[in-house]
């Protein structure tokens, strides 16, 4: 600051200087709920794009020993409906459609025939809890080919039997973690863990995992974000 | 304006027929980024309570043990999705604002200020001294005294703290270094809870200090100026 030897007025410069901190009143804009609820949902659509922007592709979830599993009895049943909702898993199949070169009907053998892959990984509910479970299926990559899907569309859309819903980005779809998932602690998945297919994504938070899947859609557009995520929760939310 | 002892700016002020001494304790960034953080840790504490409100737990979830019923009137956001919607947004005020107090403190080597040192700590007891068990004040050569340099430095940690928790918290895959140094997830999330814990003290003691120090020490928080400061000749 330059020298000056002349005394300055004390109300002027404390005024100047209160004056310079007004930018913060912009603040004030979060007590307007007109401008709030914008301004909240810019703000998780700012945090989904850093999300997606800081994932990488080879980047494996942490995987661990049979004696961290929690036990499936503690593995607890998140569910926004109904915990069974009575599919017919002798009939069932999975509608594909959408950027695919063979849309159609898919039976769960057909599922199983693409190797399988198990691992123990953490499922993190959005509440705060956590559980290890042990998931085996096939990978979403493998399905994917196999069903000839044009892999630079944006999203996976899954519909559910209990008509919940979900979207999932490509590049999480891909991961090579990412299971179309039959088994949980070796066994056929039971009714209330999403019999017979549900998603198991270890990069994503719990109402990710989309369980009972009755439909999947290669698309760059989704119709909706998903249940939770129509309901004000982030749509990214990877972990 | 003159430079003395403690390199902060000086100016004499008219004040009514006298004419007094006023420092210049604090710039601009950093009463910017005091009243910006003011808002946002309020916003990020009571978001992250209302939070800590859908599994105020740090057990399993079968069974469930809830640790404490955090009131409603303490969380912000009504319900879950709502609190993540400030938290995740607010994270994005409060992150900058550590970053740009921090960088602006370096560079313009304004942190000698509040940063606690070691020479500090012999002043520390004799502050506590008088605080606390009525001994003499001991005479104040800086801006700030010891306690208050180890007060402020340890909540600018605690700040630092608090984000690193969090990103481990929220991103514990791709972030899984920063979650196994913190000691797993369930640990990010107990270390996340007591980063809170800790700074609410000193949220909860700040204002107190404030008062017991009087309108002009207040005001220079606002202003920046502070007429009269005592470790002036």
């Amino acid at each position: 600051m330059p020298e000056s030897p002349k005394p300055v007025n004390s109300r002027s410069l404390n005024r100047r200087e209160l004056l310079k901190l007004s930018p913060l009143l912009a603040v004030g804009a979060f007590t307007i709920p007109r401008v709030r609820d914008p301004l909240l949902t810019a703000g998780v659509a700012f945090t989904d794009w850093a999300s997606a922007k800081w994932f990488r592709r080879n980047h494996l979830a942490p995987t661990f020993a049979d004696s961290e599993l929690s036990p499936l009895d503690k593995f607890y049943l998140n569910t926004y409906d109904v915990d069974d909702p009575e599919v017919d898993l002798d009939n069932w199949t999975l509608t594909v459609s959408g950027d695919v070169k063979r849309p159609g009907e898919y039976t769960l053998a057909q599922i199983q025939s693409l190797p399988k892959l198990t691992q123990n990984t953490r499922h993190i509910c959005v509440e705060g809890w956590d559980v290890i479970g042990r998931f085996g299926g096939a990978r979403i990559s493998d399905f994917l080919q196999y069903v000839g899907a044009k892999t630079d569309a944006k999203f996976l859309y899954v519909e559910c039997a209990d008509d919940y819903y979900e979207s999932l980005d490509m590049a999480s779809a891909l991961h090579p973690q990412s299971l179309l998932c039959y088994e949980m602690y070796d066994q056929p998945l039971t009714r209330e863990h999403g019999a017979p297919v549900r998603l198991r994504v270890p990069t994503k938070i719990g109402y990710k995992q989309a369980k009972y899947l009755t439909s999947l859609r290669v698309t760059d557009v989704v119709p909706k974000a998903g249940y939770w995520e129509d309901q004000g929760y982030p749509g990214y939310y990877g972990l | 304006m003159v430079s003395n002892s403690t390199s902060i700016p000086v100016a004499s002020v008219e004040a009514g027929e006298n004419q007094v001494q006023t420092a210049y304790e604090h710039p601009w960034a950093v009463r910017f980024c005091h009243w910006l953080n003011t808002v946002s840790l309020f916003v990020m504490a009571a978001s992250g309570l209302q939070i800590f409100r859908a599994f105020p737990s740090f057990g399993p979830k079968i069974p469930q043990h809830d640790l404490l019923n955090v009131p409603k009137s303490l969380a912000l956001g009504g319900w879950l999705g709502g609190a993540l919607q400030w938290h995740l947004t607010f994270a994005w005020v409060y992150v900058p604002t550590g970053v740009f107090y921090i960088a602006y403190q370096i560079f313009s080597r304004n942190y000698r200020q509040p940063l606690f040192v070691r020479k500090d700590l012999a002043g520390v007891w004799p502050m506590i001294r008088h605080y606390f068990f009525f001994g003499r004040k001991p005479a104040q050569t800086e801006v700030y005294n010891p306690l208050q340099k180890m007060a402020y430095t340890s909540a600018i940690l605690l700040g630092l703290l608090s984000v690193l928790t969090g990103i481990a918290l929220y991103n514990p895959v791709q972030f899984s270094f920063l979650t196994s140094v913190v000691g797993g997830f369930h640990w990010a999330r107990v270390w996340h809870f007591c980063v809170l814990c800790a700074l609410l003290l000193f949220v909860l003691r700040h204002p107190i200090m404030v008062i017991l120090h009087g309108w002009n020490n207040f005001t220079s928080m606002l202003t920046g100026w502070k007429r009269n400061p005592e470790y002036l000749p």
